[in-house]
């Protein structure tokens, strides 16, 4: 077999690492066989809850810390709620959580309607980069959308007025 | 402060959010001065990682300067320079104490099988991350590392995640010397992966990708050989054909779940969600590797599953392993690989962007836009 780069072994820090004990059979973690004892190591304090968490049902508890970015609320969060009686191992999990973002979306979209906000679409998707850099996917993505559009109320137009003929 | 705030499917914006606060005694709050997007933000952004809410703000490649901590903290003080893990691990667990630092199990309520991650969904713990001014960072004591005195902010910030995915999808692969490694991905990860092949002993590193600009940065980065599968009838073919119709002895997938390159794939992926994303890149690696070789996984992929040819991982007798990158346990080793220039991870970042352009910054990286290899954020508090 021919071998193309000929010379790699002048590559800075060729095999400086080679460990010929780093086979499949060797463990890279460092085997302690704590986990044999159960759940019971020195835990840090628990944080204090002072917005909704959802836990997962694989696990007794809250972890020692977590986030608290955005805690469930609305419709999305009754989803999220729902989602979180099942596994992780589970479909009924996974896939209200994913329903649930997209219902969010449009939530997000009142809130900042409610706050006096109209969201900059174009600005939020970062347009004026690919307006700098790649004119052309947009005039395409216009072209497809109009063809799309057009299209679609062709065959309307062309539908109701074969009924009322 | 200033934060990106995630509105929906490939819509972010930068506006003020209240300034984090400490909430455990372990706490640190950094002034954030670097930032990066990673590959891995790209399935968020994209919104095809179960439970990403609208209103996080994502990141978790950072560094910064303590500007607070908590009481329980005796490790770090405020006005230490410090590069921060993207994963958040405890120390003390028993995951945690056998350097699983990635899969600890005190960091992360939503689930059990990820451990805490900045700015990753709630799915990862539900923390906001460092695409931010300012962020909170839990377990102080253990995460955060100062960075060493004359170290470039710019190598620093790289030290949080892509150069130790990259070094540890190579050092998973268990590469002895000789060996023949094919990497799946020209992206910053799969760059580093190759490049960090040549550390085990590697003789050939491959990597393949359909990006041009990406390959000819990678072949010349990481002096790897590189292809455009788009050019190729079946890049398993031509693996194998390279290979003395063998197969490669190592095969990193370093892809994960926005993979190009089969349309079933994409389709039923990444468009319609039946699949936690596409898996071709991980379909080709355990078609393309040699029987008893070794795929070693670091793309990312969604919590339920893949089409992936599990029957042929039994009949040529594989090991795959896989897992988030140990950060803490590899940094002592990179920190030196980068001090005695061995790595010279800066040399990935193509851009410099201001937190500001946050939603530009997305559209260029996402789109590879502009030859974007790796965008870097800087918030208008850093002051270098």
């Amino acid at each position: 077999m021919e071998n193309i780069n000929k010379d790699y072994m002048q590559i800075e820090g060729w095999g400086v690492d080679a460990d010929p004990e780093n086979d499949p059979t060797y463990p890279m973690k460092h085997r302690t066989n704590e986990e044999h004892k159960g759940y019971h190591w020195e835990r840090s304090e628990q944080q204090p809850a002072l917005v909704e968490i959802l836990h997962s049902n694989e696990r007794p508890n809250l972890s020692a810390v977590f986030g608290t970015s955005a805690p469930p609320k609305g419709l999305s969060g009754m989803i999220r709620r729902y989602a979180f009686r099942y596994s992780e191992g589970s479909f009924a999990h996974w896939i209200p959580l994913i329903m649930a973002d997209r219902v969010n979306v449009i939530e997000g979209i009142i809130d900042d309607l409610k706050r006096g906000r109209f969201p900059n679409i174009w600005a939020e998707k970062g347009l004026k980069a690919r307006w700098k850099y790649d004119k052309k996917k947009i005039f395409q993505n216009i072209g497809a959308g109009t063809l799309l559009i057009s299209g679609v109320a062709g065959f309307l137009f062309w539908k109701i007025n074969t009924i009322k003929a | 402060m200033r934060a990106m705030n995630y509105r929906g499917p490939q819509r972010v914006r930068i506006e003020d959010k209240p300034m984090p606060e400490i909430l455990h005694p372990e706490d640190a709050i950094v002034r954030v001065t670097r930032s990066c997007i990673c590959g891995s933000d790209l399935h968020l952004y994209n919104g095809n990682v179960p439970d990403t809410r609208v209103g996080m703000t994502f990141g978790h490649e950072f560094i910064g300067v303590v500007e607070e901590i908590g009481s329980e903290v005796h490790k770090l003080k405020v006005g230490d320079n410090v590069l921060v893990p993207f994963n958040i691990a405890c120390g003390k667990c028993a995951f945690c104490k056998q350097g699983l630092y990635g899969n600890c199990h005190e960091s992360n309520p939503e689930a059990t099988a990820v451990g805490g991650i900045f700015g990753y969904s709630h799915t990862a713990g539900g923390y906001n991350g460092g695409q931010a001014e300012y962020v909170r960072v839990p377990y102080a004591n253990f995460g955060p590392t100062v960075i060493p005195e004359g170290m470039d902010p710019d190598d620093a910030v790289l030290l949080t995640d892509v150069v130790p995915t990259g070094y540890q999808a190579a050092e998973m692969g268990g590469i002895q010397k000789g060996d023949t490694v094919v990497v799946f991905g020209a992206g910053p990860v799969g760059i580093m992966a190759a490049r960090c092949a040549w550390l085990f002993g590697a003789a050939r590193v491959i990597i393949i990708d359909h990006i041009e600009y990406r390959l000819e940065f990678a072949k010349n980065y990481a002096k790897c050989e590189a292809y455009n599968f788009k050019s190729m009838n079946d890049p398993v073919v031509f693996i194998k054909k390279e290979t003395d119709w063998l197969g490669a002895d190592v095969v990193i997938d370093a892809v994960g779940a926005e993979a190009e390159g089969s349309a079933m794939q994409s389709i039923t992926g990444r468009k319609m969600l039946l699949q936690a994303g596409s898996a071709t890149a991980l379909h080709w690696a355990i078609n393309s590797v040699k029987k008893g070789g070794i795929v070693s996984i670091v793309g990312v992929y969604g919590p339920t599953s893949n089409l992936v040819p599990i029957g042929n991982v039994v009949n040529k007798g594989l090991t795959i392993r896989a897992n988030q990158a140990s950060v803490k346990r590899l940094l002592p080793k990179l920190i030196e690989h980068v001090k005695n220039g061995t790595l010279k991870p800066k040399g990935l970042i193509t851009h410099r962007i201001p937190l500001e352009a946050i939603a530009d910054a997305y559209r260029i990286f996402s789109d590879k836009l502009d030859n974007c290899i790796k965008p870097v954020l800087i918030p208008s508090t850093a002051k270098y």
